[in-house]
């Protein structure tokens, strides 16, 4: 008797339907076990986790702020990966992004400048983060250098590059030598939406990225030939779609949209640059995008999970004690579940009994 | 003299965990599987094999403990692109997430504990020869090791049978199965070979780099591995080429830190992360008319029954 992978006359929408549920479902009894093992009390640790943060005001705002970023980013790669361009370096195009719309921040600080400086520290955000994100695209179309290695290795020089700027030129001379720049001007922060609240302009601008994303995917021809390019090179070939010209759009959204969640993160929640602005949102996004099936309303669900347990995991090292790393390995577990529930709408498993079958062969 | 016999050394030092995990994936890759895990299965070696090391009082215990955790790692990315046909890249993204947060979750107790390094090698003469005694005779065993393992791999792949059943399961999964070899077996065992690898270049670090554990301390390696393995085209002996090249440029830049050149650090910590990149660029530039790389690499591969 022996258990065999064998594909499916046609994908299965029932499991398309439910496979993020039964991985979300694997996932929480995996955590369980592990809670177990660090001797905590799962059902209390799970309740911390999943459930507290939505009983208060305070961190449903928390969670709507750490969705931002990483919705946003999960959205410009839903397009990379969809159109089959992996573009696993959105951590430094985030960086870049924040680094960009600071520049202009620190240079406007106390000149009484006017209310044009946020949008055009979002644009730079947004460019510089396309052009940084063009760089792997660009290795990868013009001379076929591989853009997971490149994206990925720019990651680290982005962290490095932010990491000079605010020890060196740009650290507040009145900030007792901690790495950071003055905190800026009100005209160059991203406005609260509630009063005395977290929640800012920020999520606003994600839920519109997600609503134009649904109609690029949905309803043009451009979102048709990133989808057909993916799913079927091809065919794309014979329909004539220029494979190169997607990877680079796609890697060019994709980042503006990581560098645009940068600057909102810095000029937002954050308030000035520093060392460690991102709990790897970059990397949490890649996530994201697979949880919420690459589809832009799945992507926002997806979105809003993962910061909850973001927060629920800050509150859980608080409250209980649990290491913040749990909350890595919880994304990273979640990960495998749904890729391997994933596969089961393409493939289902069958007992095969070859004892059988030789004696059918034979008579 | 000095300086030069203490670069040359550190060289050494640096590039071989990068030669030993690109060895694994090398491996791997060979066999049509692209394992972009590494970087997760080093950490989780790098906090194993200390923590194998710091319990045992042990090198060699906590090297095998850096091996079987990277091994274990491998074995759960083996079921899911093999077993479950899973997409290879986001399974191996998977991987790195997952292995850096249990290497903290491993490792939390450890940090700033100190154990004793692996020896070096100390023959009596031989090591006592100047310039070339220490270089050539006074390394620890990982660096021997290493080599050895690049040559018996480089033996493995061309010159035995299953070597070349190996590549080509590789270069084309379904001849090989047509002609009755069994591919998810020998792709199974190539990539617990990579993930072991991966894990004992991760538990190098600890034992013998650096005598202690610090979260995230593989940094990036374990991805520079991988773009080694294109920068080798597949080939073992290119590796080794390969590997001390990033290992000087990884000194040379502490180095030009250490001498105070004026600019600023994190430029120089910039180099390797940049290095890598025009390295990926020139070669695969140079590689536009026809691809090296294993036939079937990335490929799911579903056996017709």
């Amino acid at each position: 008797m022996q258990l065999v992978l064998e594909k499916r006359a046609e994908r299965s929408n029932v499991i398309a339907l439910v496979s993020p549920l039964i991985a979300i479902g694997l996932t929480i009894v995996t955590m369980s076990i592990l809670f177990a093992i660090l001797k905590k009390n799962p059902i209390s640790a799970l309740g911390v986790y999943f459930i507290d943060p939505l009983t208060d005001s305070y961190s449903l705002q928390e969670i709507a702020v750490k969705a931002t970023p990483l919705v946003m980013i999960a959205i410009g790669l839903s397009l990379c990966y969809l159109a089959n361009a992996w573009n696993i370096g959105a951590e430094g195009q985030f960086l870049i992004g924040a680094v960009a719309g600071s520049w202009l921040a620190v240079k406007t600080q106390g000149t009484g400048a006017g209310p044009w400086v946020l949008p055009a520290m979002l644009l730079l955000g947004a460019a510089a983060g396309a052009l940084y994100a063009l760089i792997p695209a660009i290795c990868k179309v013009k001379f076929g250098a591989s853009e997971i290695l490149t994206s990925l290795m720019l990651v680290y020089v982005a962290d490095l590059f932010l990491d000079y700027l605010v020890r060196g030129p740009w650290r507040d001379p009145a900030g007792f030598n901690f790495p950071t720049t003055a905190e800026f001007d009100p005209v160059a922060t991203v406005p609260i939406l509630i009063d005395g609240g977290r929640l800012h302009l920020g999520a606003i601008i994600a839920l519109l990225v997600v609503a134009a994303a649904t109609v690029l995917l949905g309803r043009t021809i451009k979102g048709f030939e990133i989808r057909v390019v993916g799913a079927a090179p091809r065919a794309a070939r014979f329909g004539g779609f220029n494979s190169n010209q997607l990877v680079l759009l796609t890697f060019a959204i994709s980042g503006a949209l990581a560098g645009l969640a940068g600057i909102i993160e810095v000029a937002g929640p954050i308030g000035h640059l520093q060392p460690g602005i991102s709990p790897g949102y970059g990397f949490t996004a890649i996530i994201v995008a697979f949880l919420g099936r690459l589809n832009p309303v799945g992507i926002l669900i997806a979105g809003l999970f993962l910061a909850l347990t973001f927060i629920g995991g800050e509150q859980a090292q608080i409250a209980m004690k649990i290491p913040l790393d749990v909350t890595k390995v919880f994304q990273g577990i979640l990960l495998f579940y749904v890729l391997a529930c994933d596969s089961l709408i393409l493939y289902r498993f069958r007992l095969i009994f070859p004892s059988r079958q030789v004696s059918r062969g034979a008579g | 003299m000095e300086l030069a016999e203490a670069i040359i050394l550190s060289v050494l030092a640096a590039s071989t965990p990068l030669l030993i995990a690109a060895t694994g994936e090398l491996v791997t890759e060979r066999s049509g599987v692209l394992n972009l895990g590494v970087e997760g299965m080093m950490i989780v070696g790098a906090a194993c094999g200390f923590g194998g090391a710091w319990l045992t009082g042990s090198i060699i215990i906590g090297a095998l403990c850096g091996m079987v955790a990277g091994t274990l790692l491998s074995l759960i990315f083996a079921g899911m692109t093999l077993g479950l046909a899973v997409n290879q890249v986001a399974s191996g993204l998977a991987l790195t997430i997952l292995g850096i947060g249990l290497s903290g979750l491993i490792g939390a107790g450890f940090v700033g504990e100190r154990i004793t390094p692996a020896p070096h090698l100390h023959l009596p003469f031989l090591t006592d020869i100047p310039l070339v005694g220490r270089i050539l005779f006074g390394e620890d065993a990982f660096v021997y090791l290493s080599l050895a393992l690049v040559v018996g791999i480089w033996l493995f792949l061309y010159r035995t049978r299953a070597g070349l059943i190996l590549r080509a399961v590789g270069d084309n999964h379904i001849s090989a199965h047509a002609l009755g070899y069994p591919v998810l077996r020998i792709r199974t065992l190539a990539v617990m070979f990579g993930g072991a690898c991966a894990g004992l270049a991760g538990a190098y670090l600890p034992l013998a780099y650096t005598p202690f554990f610090i979260p995230g301390m593989t940094a990036g390696r374990g991805w520079i591995a991988l773009a080694l393995v294109v920068f080798s085209s597949w080939r073992p002996g290119r590796l080794v080429a390969g590997a001390y090249l990033f290992g000087a440029v990884t000194i040379l830049q502490l180095h030009a830190q250490g001498a105070g050149i004026g600019i600023p650090s994190q430029f120089m910590s910039a180099l390797p992360y940049l290095a890598t990149v025009i390295v990926l660029v020139l070669i695969s530039r140079a590689r536009t008319g026809g691809s090296t790389a294993p036939a079937a690499l990335g490929t799911v591969f579903v056996p017709d029954r």
